[in-house]
Parts: C-alpha cells; sequence; structure tokens
C-alpha cells in the first residue's frame, strides 16, 4: 500500500545555531514551553534513520488544491501556486514523502475557534492540503495568498502572510515543521516568529520568491518554496555491524 | 581560497502555531470534508503481535499549565525490533506501521496511545537499546520540534541501554520512564520546564 523509502546511514547533524533557540522572550509563549536543561546529544540510530511511509492511496485528487477542496466551490483571494521541491542537504530530490499545509484565508483568518480576528470566514475555504513528493522531490499546490493577521504577542503584533508546512523525510529524525513568507512583505523584519531565527540568511530561505515562469496566464501567480532536510551520511567506510 | 562545499543547509523550522490542527488534524478540529480520515490514528492494525500497551499522559508547561494545544507524533518498532520502513534489516510485522500522530484533547489536555510495546532495537554498535518509542512534539511556543523517547519504568533492559547511559545526571533517566499503572497501561508525562524536565534529544 505504501511507497516505502529506501533511504540507509546516519543523518547529518542539525545546526542548532541556524534554526531559532527555543527560548526567545520576544515570542513570549516560548518563554513557559522551552525546556532549559541541556539537550541530551547522540548521534543518529534507526529510531531517527527509519521513518512513516506514505502511499498514494491516502491522498485525494483534490488534496492539493484548497481552492476547491473545501466545497468544490472557489475560494476567494489571489490565485497562486506554491511548488518546489523537498531536497535533502546532500542535494537530493525526496520522492514519495508527506508534505502537509495549512494556512489562513484571505482575509487572515483560519478556520479555527480560537481565531477570533474580525476578518470573515470564507465559507469556501477550508485551509488545508497535502500532497506526495513526485521522484525528483517536486511537489505543487493550488491555493489562495494567505492575509497578514493580528495575534496577541505584543500589543499591535503582525503575522506576516505565510502558509505553514509540515514535512517527512525517509527518516523520522527528519521531521520538520515550517512556514514560508511571502517576496516583498513589509511585515516579514517585524515578526517575532520570524525573529525568532537568528542570522538573516537562513530567514532568506524561508521567502517565497514571485516566480513569472510558473505563473498561468489569466489564471494563477506562482511562488516556489524549496524545503530541505537533513542530509545522510554515505560512505563506503561506515562502521556498522554486520547485519545492520 | 578552496572549492565550495556544495551542500545544502536544512530549512529552518519556525513553531507550529495555535492553528496546527487545522493542517494535522482537520477532522479532529472540527472541519470535515476535505479527508476522509486523519492520518496517523494508530500505529498498529488487527493481528499486530506483541503486547498491547496503552499510554496515556500530559504535556506541561514550565509554569505548570497542561498544554491542550500540543501534536504529539510517535515511531516505533514491531514486537521483534524491526521498523516498518526504511529499515535495513528486513520487512517488519505487516500488521504494523510504526507512526502514529495524537492531538491532546482540547478540554482535558490528556493524550493516548494506543498500540503494542516494541521490540530492542540494536544502536549501530551493535549494543541494543532497551524498547522505546521515539517522539516528536510540537504545539504554539515549541520553534523547533522536540525529539525525545518513551522507554519502560518496569523493563530490565534499561539497565543496558546505550542511550538512557549517555544521560547524566543519571536520575534524569526517570523522565523518561513509563510508568505502569495496571496490566497494560502507562503514564507518562511531557514536562518541558523545571525540576523534573523531560530528556530532551539533540539527535
Amino acid at each position: 500500500m505504501n511507497a516505502k523509502t529506501d533511504q540507509h546511514g546516519p543523518l547529518f547533524p542539525r545546526d542548532r545555531d541556524w534554526h531559532p533557540a527555543a527560548y526567545m522572550p520576544g515570542y513570549k509563549t516560548s518563554m513557559t514551553r522551552a525546556p532549559q536543561r541541556p539537550l541530551v546529544a547522540m548521534g543518529t540510530t534507526l529510531s531517527e534513520e527509519t521513518g512513516p511511509a506514505f502511499g498514494h492511496s491516502m491522498i485525494g485528487a483534490m488534496d492539493n488544491n484548497l481552492v476547491l477542496n473545501f466545497t468544490g466551490q472557489p475560494a476567494i483571494g489571489e490565485r497562486i501556486i506554491m511548488h518546489g521541491r523537498v531536497l535533502d542537504e546532500n542535494g537530493r530530490g525526496v520522492p514519495n514523502v508527506l508534505v502537509e499545509m495549512w494556512q489562513a484565508n484571505a482575509g487572515g483568518r483560519y478556520r479555527h475557534k480560537k481565531d477570533g480576528y474580525l476578518a470573515p470566514l470564507d465559507p469556501n475555504f477550508g485551509g488545508c492540503g497535502r500532497t506526495l513528493t513526485a521522484p525528483d522531490g517536486s511537489y505543487e499546490f493550488l491555493t489562495i495568498r494567505p492575509g497578514a493577521y493580528p495575534w496577541p504577542n505584543h500589543v499591535n503584533s503582525w503575522r506576516p502572510m505565510h502558509i505553514h508546512w509540515s514535512v517527512f523525510g525517509s527518516g523520522f529524525g527528519q521531521r520538520l515543521i515550517t512556514q514560508n513568507y511571502f517576496e516583498g512583505d513589509p511585515l516579514i523584519p517585524l515578526c517575532p516568529i520570524v525573529n525568532t531565527i537568528g542570522q538573516q540568511a537562513a530567514i532568506d530561505v524561508l521567502v517565497a520568491p514571485l516566480d513569472m515562469n510558473r505563473a498561468m496566464p489569466m489564471n494563477c501567480l506562482a511562488y516556489k518554496f524549496d524545503i530541505v532536510l537533513r542530509g545522510r551520511r554515505q560512505s563506503f567506510f561506515e562502521n556498522r555491524k554486520e547485519g545492520l | 581560497m578552496v572549492q565550495p562545499l556544495s551542500y545544502l543547509r536544512e530549512t529552518p523550522s519556525q513553531t507550529a502555531g495555535p492553528y496546527v490542527h487545522i493542517g494535522l488534524t482537520p477532522n479532529r478540529l472540527g472541519i470535515p470534508g476535505i479527508y476522509p480520515v486523519d492520518l496517523g490514528l494508530s500505529p498498529i492494525a488487527e493481528g499486530a503481535k506483541g503486547e498491547r500497551i496503552t499510554l496515556t499522559g500530559r504535556v506541561i508547561d514550565g509554569q505548570g499549565m497542561i498544554l491542550r494545544d500540543a501534536v504529539i507524533e510517535t515511531w516505533q518498532a514491531d514486537a521483534a525490533g524491526i521498523y516498518p520502513n526504511n529499515d535495513p534489516r528486513g520487512a517488519a510485522d505487516p500488521a504494523v506501521n510504526g507512526w502514529a500522530r495524537i492531538a491532546a484533547d482540547f478540554d482535558s489536555g490528556i493524550w493516548r496511545l494506543d498500540t503494542i510495546k516494541p521490540g530492542r532495537v540494536p544502536a549501530p554498535d551493535g549494543r541494543l537499546m532497551a524498547p522505546h518509542i521515539a517522539v516528536w512534539l510540537v504545539a504554539r511556543g515549541i520553534n523547533l520540534g522536540l525529539q525525545t523517547r518513551i522507554y519502560f519504568a518496569d523493563e530490565a533492559a534499561n539497565a543496558e541501554c546505550p542511550i538512557l547511559a549517555r544521560i547524566e545526571p543519571a536520575d534524569r533517566i526517570a523522565t523518561l520512564l513509563a510508568k505502569r499503572t495496571a496490566p497494560g497501561a502507562y503514564s507518562f508525562d511531557f514536562r518541558l520546564q523545571g525540576p523534573e524536565e523531560t530528556v530532551f534529544f539533540d539527535v
């Protein structure tokens, strides 16, 4: 049933200076949810180097079309294609892995009981999609561009336009959740969540450029967002006991 | 000058945020009709070999508040210690898919996993690790998914697990041990901060 993955070897260590730190007072919720003790460092084992498989039978034909996948009637907003590749740090496309995404509607409102923003719900927009990557690691969604919205962090905190992404690799230790932002959004440098990331170069790779080559005339614009997962070390000299 | 290394860098993480359930468990949240069912409802199917167990617990923050917005994913081996995908050693029990996605209860914050106890899996040096379930935990306020493991307090093999042996001071090992509360029932709380903070791994 499932498209099994077949990728072996230890995962590259995570660069935790590249990722956001756990405890970032500018993002207030992190203050009570960030572990305070040192993480226990270890190399990966089979528990991290293996991971779940997902099959095409689990994915519906409309699952990557957020314009139509809620009611079948089109959602309101700026129609965009979000596309890119899931790659590993060795630069290889990662095939057959699950990519899930969720987002606010064009007005910046989530379909969630805890979202009290006064922007209206769109009756034809649910807000989630999913797909499996193609053999070259590529993926594609049709959606509407999400709106910016306010949130109670500082008195006047606003999230830039963004989409949330959940990605699997071939190993559970590659599991990643992130967000993409959109080229040209002036809210990006003001956002406390963006600014949990310490290096501008790391923020930059979350900003999806406008991609006019993938835009469809008289239909939709397009943005590109590549997602890179941890790579695997592969060597003929790998020191493994027989049978591993 | 030297040749450039041509590696890419892992995409930086961002928090799953308060609306993670829209993306990961929309049916559970109350958005039906997009997907027939949420993914990861059970790591086992009928006929899975091994001891049936139920794990329940909470995720608790530094102020003692129980998180009601946490999402936990678990990954485990079958009863013989083989992983169901990508394991170079061969095929696992076909009734075990190994992966679960669990949303903590929106009111009580309690999470629950019905599964089988996994077998022992070798570490890279060949020594056997004690039975454990790998965990990835995300929520609003968590900037990079937390990685930890659930072990079993009543398991003799814990004493020779090379991963547990890395933990200093050793009394912190107790934070990774699910306590047996009844036959086949275990409890396990994740504590994000405080004197009993759960051991999280950089792995």
